[in-house]
């Protein structure tokens, strides 16, 4: 155990590197100033040269990419007009637009992202697990064929359509919701949940077509394995082969899964952020992209990074924990 | 009494087109204490006739019809309920593969302790604490610990025997095995045969033994049901079916039973242009102190470790041994499949144990391979005639038609339509797969073949067959073979010399009748006294000395 935590994190600091290293590279290598977005369309020559120079835009790429990793290790300080700003250890650096640190900025977006991701994933495991074993265990029936037609237009449905369809109808329609605004779940928990039903409804329901459709095929293929063979020919009842013999092998590469999709959504899910106006990481990383913020956009990639290592390793573990045999490394 | 009663059975599972019955107006009874051995190769219905004894076939859209009775239920009228406490309470399972069989996530004695309150109102404790009862009584030593494994903890007798406990934990009154013993070697067969014949004896169970293997079903039965495409071919007390078999098939199937204690009218033969029987030809390809190890540090394995032996021009060379012995990778080192960690392969007086890719390529052609599976070895996307193209066409010698003529003589010289060059393998039985795959090998005009277990997928008579063609084509092409096999009859059967292994060594060779009449090494007079014979006296009597120890040394020191 020790030694897969071991490795693991190592594993973590290299992938988190290499992509650092990546976008540093290719921020470089496009075209486009950074100083003079910066700045703005009026500004002089002369105050974008300043502003490339204090930027620190006039080093070659490596020692910037080199004075990034110093932050992160050992902080920094930036100078403003009035005095300096400190920023602390792992400092992720200074945003060229607006002069907030990097670390602020991810620490105002991702409760707002992780607000989504977690509470859509809760709803499409509950979906997705519930339509897929229901068609698993009702094979052959009306509520199958139902079921399966149900997941197939999830699939195939975009997010932005079943979100603005969702809008449409509890929002135009019914009247039943509000337009969804961000409410942080300390200002106001339960404004926090009638506001977010909807954008999680909507990122819900498109996994969960894909969940469901993951764990019908994998019950059916535990049922059809020997050893459920076994407990039937001894006079077990199918309800308890069902929870205690196949349940178990049958959700494990559905938790498994999940547990890397939610590590790629804490990235951001962008559609729907942006749909239902959301001020998460996804929007922030569209807008720093385009403004070619590279610290900005650097954070947030590496959060995103971050998110999907650890998830990995998560999947790995729930793996081992329900199933013995398998030894982690 | 009569516990099982079957009449007019017919089960039907349905395909695309027309229903073919998998049981068709199958009959036969089963008293208290006795044993029945249903017998057929595969596809003959035995195991869909014992699902059915179950209910089994319920729910998976099978048709079953007739009447099938057990201690009294009417098995195919019954409620979900009734069946439920038939199922393990009356008759209970043993089924063939042991590691499948159980759940992977749940521990042995749990597993056993929840199919018994199923049928027994008892707290959990009084559950485990039969669970371990029953396991020590199938010898599992040192019970009330293992109870706490999880199966794949378990070696595959070990596996066998808690599926066995399993049923007991039950007090069943019948015991149905399906294939118990197929998928263990053969000392360990002996053991879990011994253990069912000790129940049957000490507990007055009734047996249902469900097999391919009439050997098994010999020594272990009362009367024997040979069954062949769904119906009875021949019914009656295994001695007098097994003696004088009046059914043309039942006939068959006994005569291709390769019997290990009788010397073989032998199909092979020194080739008529090599010396005489008695005198050897060349040393075609020697091993010497063949070593491979596979894993690194702490986690190698050595699969072979000095293995050293010969092969003459036009012999057949069979190497047995159990699983586990490392008789593959030594196959598969002598034809550079997989490369020695150390020692020599000398081919025609020449060391190749570590010639490089490019060199080889002259010599791959001469070294041949047969593998096991016959399904999985042909690329199932290809037709069988392009498969055994392949090596032609990689020598590049050939125009393209004259590699098509080739290969349907090579597919008329197996025993095969030279019209089915553009079939595909799923549409071949077994046998025939296995004929395809015998053709590849000898496409390119090898001097070695290493035939790997080539006939363990296939079915007794169809064994033979290919034994049979074999021995046919050696002698016509003064082939070498290694004869790979953990069937000592069948090696018995096709070889000249045989080498015997265990745990990665060889321990005996000799001559075929050297090894089999007076086995010097005590490891070999176990594996020889393991297997199962179709002579009833013979069986009792090895049984017995099984089960003396003293006299004959236990085969292997690992519990099975």
């Amino acid at each position: 155990m020790a030694r897969f935590a071991v490795r693991r994190l190592l594993q973590a600091v290299l992938v988190l590197l290499v992509l650092a290293a990546v976008l540093y590279a290719v921020f470089y290598l496009a075209p486009g100033d950074a100083a003079r977005l910066a700045c703005g369309p009026k500004c002089s020559t002369a105050t974008v040269a300043q502003i490339r120079e204090q930027m620190g835009l006039n080093d070659p790429v490596y020692v910037q990419f080199w004075h990034f990793l110093q932050g992160i290790l050992a902080g920094h300080d930036y100078s403003t007009g009035a005095g300096t700003l400190h920023c602390a250890a792992p400092c992720l650096g200074q945003s060229y637009r607006t002069g907030d640190l990097v670390s602020h900025i991810i620490a105002e977006r991702l409760p707002a992202t992780a607000s989504l991701a977690l509470g859509a994933m809760v709803l499409w495991l509950a979906i997705g697990i519930g339509t897929g074993l229901l068609s698993a265990l009702r094979r052959g029936t009306i509520v199958e064929r139902l079921l399966t037609g149900f997941t197939l237009v999830g699939v195939a449905t975009p997010v932005f359509i079943t979100g603005i369809l969702l809008l449409l109808l509890f929002c135009s329609w019914l009247q039943w919701l509000p337009y969804p605004t961000y409410v942080p779940l300390t200002d106001d928990p339960q404004q926090w949940a009638w506001n977010l039903l909807l954008p999680w409804l909507a990122l819900a329901l498109v996994e969960a077509a894909k969940y469901a459709r993951l764990t019908r095929s994998s019950m059916l293929e535990t049922l059809a394995e020997d050893h459920i063979r076994t407990f039937r020919a001894y006079g077990v009842r199918e309800g308890a082969i069902v929870r205690r013999h196949a349940l178990r092998g049958a959700l494990t590469p559905v938790i498994a899964l999940s547990a890397l999709d939610l590590g790629t959504m804490f990235g951001g899910a962008l559609l729907t952020e942006t749909l239902f106006g959301i001020p998460g990481l996804g929007q922030q990383l569209v807008q720093s992209v385009q403004l070619k913020d590279l610290p900005v956009v650097v954070g947030i990639v590496l959060v995103m990074g971050l998110a999907v290592v650890v998830a990995n390793a998560v999947a790995d573990v729930v793996y081992a924990v329900a199933d013995r045999r398998v030894v982690l490394t | 009494m009569t516990l099982v009663e079957v009449s007019d059975l017919r089960v039907e599972f349905p395909t695309g087109g027309a229903a073919v019955p998998a049981v068709d107006g199958l009959g036969f009874t089963l008293d208290e204490g006795e044993a029945l051995g249903l017998v057929g190769e595969s596809g003959s219905g035995k195991s869909a006739t014992a699902y059915a004894l179950l209910g089994l076939h319920r729910g998976t859209g099978a048709r079953v019809s007739g009447t099938v009775r057990v201690a009294g239920t009417d098995v195919l009228a019954a409620s979900d309920e009734e069946l439920r406490r038939l199922r393990g309470r009356v008759a209970a399972m043993v089924f063939q593969d042991p590691l499948s069989s159980l759940d992977p996530y749940y521990a042995v004695g749990d597993q056993i302790a929840e199919v018994h309150r199923v049928h027994h109102r008892v707290s959990r404790a009084a559950a485990r604490a039969r669970a371990v009862e029953v396991l020590r009584r199938v010898g599992i030593p040192d019970a009330a610990r293992r109870a706490r494994s999880r199966p794949h903890e378990f070696s595959g007798g070990m596996r066998q025997r808690a599926l066995i406990a399993m049923a007991l934990a039950c007090e069943p009154r019948v015991l149905i095995a399906d294939e118990p013993t197929t998928a263990l070697d053969v000392t360990v067969q002996a053991q879990i045969l011994d253990l069912l014949h000790e129940l049957r004896s000490e507990e007055g169970l009734a047996l249902l033994l469900v097999t391919h293997d009439l050997g098994v079903a010999a020594g272990n039965v009362d009367r024997l049901l040979v069954m062949r495409n769904g119906s009875a071919v021949e019914h009656g007390p295994v001695a007098e079916v097994l003696r004088a078999p009046e059914h043309a098939y039942t006939r068959a199937l006994v005569t291709a039973v390769p019997q290990v204690d009788a010397a073989p009218d032998r199909v092979s033969a020194q080739p008529a242009a090599g010396p005489g029987p008695s005198g050897r030809g060349e040393v075609l390809l020697e091993a010497v102190g063949l070593r491979r190890e596979f894993g690194r540090g702490r986690n190698t394995v050595v699969a072979v470790q000095d293995a050293t032996f010969t092969v003459r021009a036009g012999e057949t060379v069979g190497v047995v041994g159990e699983s586990g012995s490392g008789k593959t990778t030594l196959g598969r080192m002598l034809v550079r499949l997989l490369d020695p960690t150390a020692g020599e392969i000398r081919y025609r007086g020449r060391d190749i144990s570590s010639l490089g890719d490019r060199a080889l390529r002259p010599l791959r052609r001469e070294l041949q391979m047969v593998f096991q599976d016959p399904v999985s070895s042909l690329n199932p996307r290809r037709s069988i005639g392009e498969s055994i193209a392949d090596p032609l066409r990689a020598a590049g010698e050939l125009t393209d038609k004259a590699v098509v003529t080739k290969v349907k003589d090579l597919l008329e010289r197996v025993g095969l339509e030279p019209d089915w060059y553009h079939r595909y393998p799923h549409e071949f039985s077994g046998g025939q797969r296995q004929r395809v795959g015998i053709a590849r090998a000898l496409a390119p005009d090898p001097k070695l073949v290493v035939c790997d277990e080539p006939v363990s997928a296939l079915d007794v008579t169809t064994q033979a067959q290919v034994v049979s063609l074999l021995g046919e084509l050696q002698r016509d092409l003064g082939l070498s073979l290694v004869f790979v096999a953990h069937d000592l009859a069948v090696v018995r059967q096709v070889s000249d010399r045989v080498a015997v292994m265990r745990d990665g060594r060889i321990v005996e060779t000799g001559t075929v009748d050297e090894v089999y009449e007076s086995p010097q090494d005590p490891y070999t007079k176990g594996l020889l006294a393991a297997v199962p014979v179709l002579d009833q006296a013979e069986s009792a009597a090895r049984r017995e000395a099984r089960r003396a120890p003293d006299e004959t040394p236990a085969p292997a020191p690992r519990v099975g």
